[in-house]
């Protein structure tokens, strides 16, 4: 049975620790913040210049000069602090950032990802997807396995890339794989969602990957 | 103090400053912290063949979304334009020019240009289609590619409040790209909600001083626009 978005999201919340930074894509990313263990403390960073990111407000409560990076109304923290946009990617450039959460069209199995285009389509842009996964320290991506019935986890992406070989971890509503940027050991299945086999996960998926459950 | 960086309204502050086939920066992202009020007045004016650095594009009907519309942007220099359908309509019939560039890289470009840094390096958009054509070279083992500072004929910005010296300080979110932009305008103007005697700002709290802004328009109570106006119920507990 795979997982729920909402399943996906806690499966990403184990990787948090205390004390982090951490920044939270659009979309199902987002969700992560629904889960963060209790008593874990967790700076969430928007890169439209905030730190310390709060949950939504209440209805009539929303500041039209308080957005996050998907451009929703939110609210501050005890904790929170504004700065520029080059503040912000100081921030997520010079690697001050632990973990980066974030969706994906494509990922490869050498942990290319391509998340920002398709060509004669759908030209929205990169955003600051680009910045995070050249410069956060952990990158993981949070995605469906599938796409219209088609595999995501490719031998190589045949979209155009948004990072070269800048992927730590892939959790799909299927399963948990690490790649290995800096060495060789390339991709590996750790983990099934409950009730997924692991013929399920190897026909919906075109990559090749190390069995290490 | 006097008024000489004040100006009645936002035609009278753009005024000598347009020209056609100008390089214009508009801070904001997405419709929060954007110079409403001066890029409307540019639509007034009818400049064409605008090249626009901007985070975004607005969207359809407001802020930068009114000079697509109007056919004045020739070419978008933006990380993110999903917003606005007409920029895609545009885009992908060709009519318009876009040069996309990632979020920390258009900021750190826009901060080197007013800051008199020519180029710099960086590892985003190595390996994509934003490094191709662009010099790469390795530093430590890793490779970066070379990205150009940016300035612009006049830079657009919005800020909380100004004194009349020009000092500036933002409120939230709505700061983004406006302290960067300010300083890489060969003019800078201004529209600000709240306008004070120089002494009132505590001067540890400006964001922008002075020397970096040239012209000043007060437009008080301005309209604000929420793009996504996204709530939580009342009974959870947060």
């Amino acid at each position: 049975m795979a997982w729920t978005r909402d399943q996906m999201a806690q499966r990403a919340a184990r990787e948090l620790e205390d004390g982090f930074y951490v920044n939270l894509g659009i979309g199902i990313p987002t969700l992560v913040s629904n889960f963060i263990p209790d008593g874990m403390e967790i700076q969430l960073q928007s890169e439209n210049g905030m730190l310390g990111m709060g949950p939504f407000p209440y209805e009539g409560e929303e500041d039209a000069d308080l957005i996050n990076a998907g451009k929703q109304t939110v609210t501050e923290l005890p904790t929170t602090s504004y700065f520029s946009n080059a503040d912000s990617f100081a921030m997520v450039r010079g690697g001050h950032i632990n973990l980066s959460i974030l969706g994906a069209m494509q990922v490869a199995e050498n942990g290319d990802l391509a998340n920002w285009m398709i060509p004669g389509k759908m030209v929205k842009g990169m955003g600051g997807a680009m910045d995070l996964v050249a410069g956060v320290k952990k990158v993981i991506v949070l995605m469906e396995h599938t796409a219209r019935g088609e595999p995501k986890l490719l031998e190589t992406c045949n979209l155009p890339l948004t990072g070269k070989n800048v992927i730590d971890m892939v959790i799909s509503d299927l399963a948990v794989f690490t790649f290995d940027r800096s060495g060789s050991a390339g991709m590996k299945l750790i983990e099934l969602a409950d009730g997924v086999t692991l013929e399920e996960v190897q026909e919906k998926t075109e990559a090749s990957f190390e069995v290490a459950l | 103090m006097s008024d000489r960086k004040i100006y009645a309204d936002a035609t009278a502050a753009l005024d000598g400053l347009l020209t056609d086939g100008m390089t214009l920066m508009s801070g904001g992202f997405g419709l929060c912290g954007i110079p409403e009020t001066l890029i409307d007045a540019v639509k007034d004016a009818g400049t064409t063949g605008l090249t626009v650095i901007s985070n975004n594009a607005g969207v359809d009907g407001i802020g930068l979304g009114v000079l697509l519309e109007s056919k004045q942007i020739s070419t978008m220099v933006s990380s993110y334009v999903g917003e606005n359908k007409l920029f895609a309509e545009q885009y992908l019939a060709g009519d318009l020019d876009v040069v996309f560039t990632p979020q920390g890289t258009l900021s750190e470009q826009i901060r080197a240009g007013g800051a008199g840094i020519p180029a710099f390096y960086t590892k985003t958009g190595v390996g994509t289609l934003v490094s191709e054509g662009k010099e790469v070279k390795n530093f430590d083992g890793e490779d970066y590619v070379m990205e150009r500072g940016l300035t612009a004929d006049v830079a657009l910005v919005h800020a909380y409040m100004a004194d009349k010296e020009g000092n500036l300080v933002f409120r939230k979110t709505a700061r983004n790209f406006n302290p960067m932009m300010a300083t890489a305008g060969r003019i800078t103007v201004a529209e600000v909600e709240h306008l004070v005697e120089p002494g009132e700002i505590d001067p540890d709290h400006i964001v922008v001083p002075g020397i970096f802004v040239q012209r000043i328009v007060h437009v008080r109570n301005p309209v604000k626009h929420i793009e996504q106006r996204t709530t939580r119920p009342r009974n959870q507990v947060a």
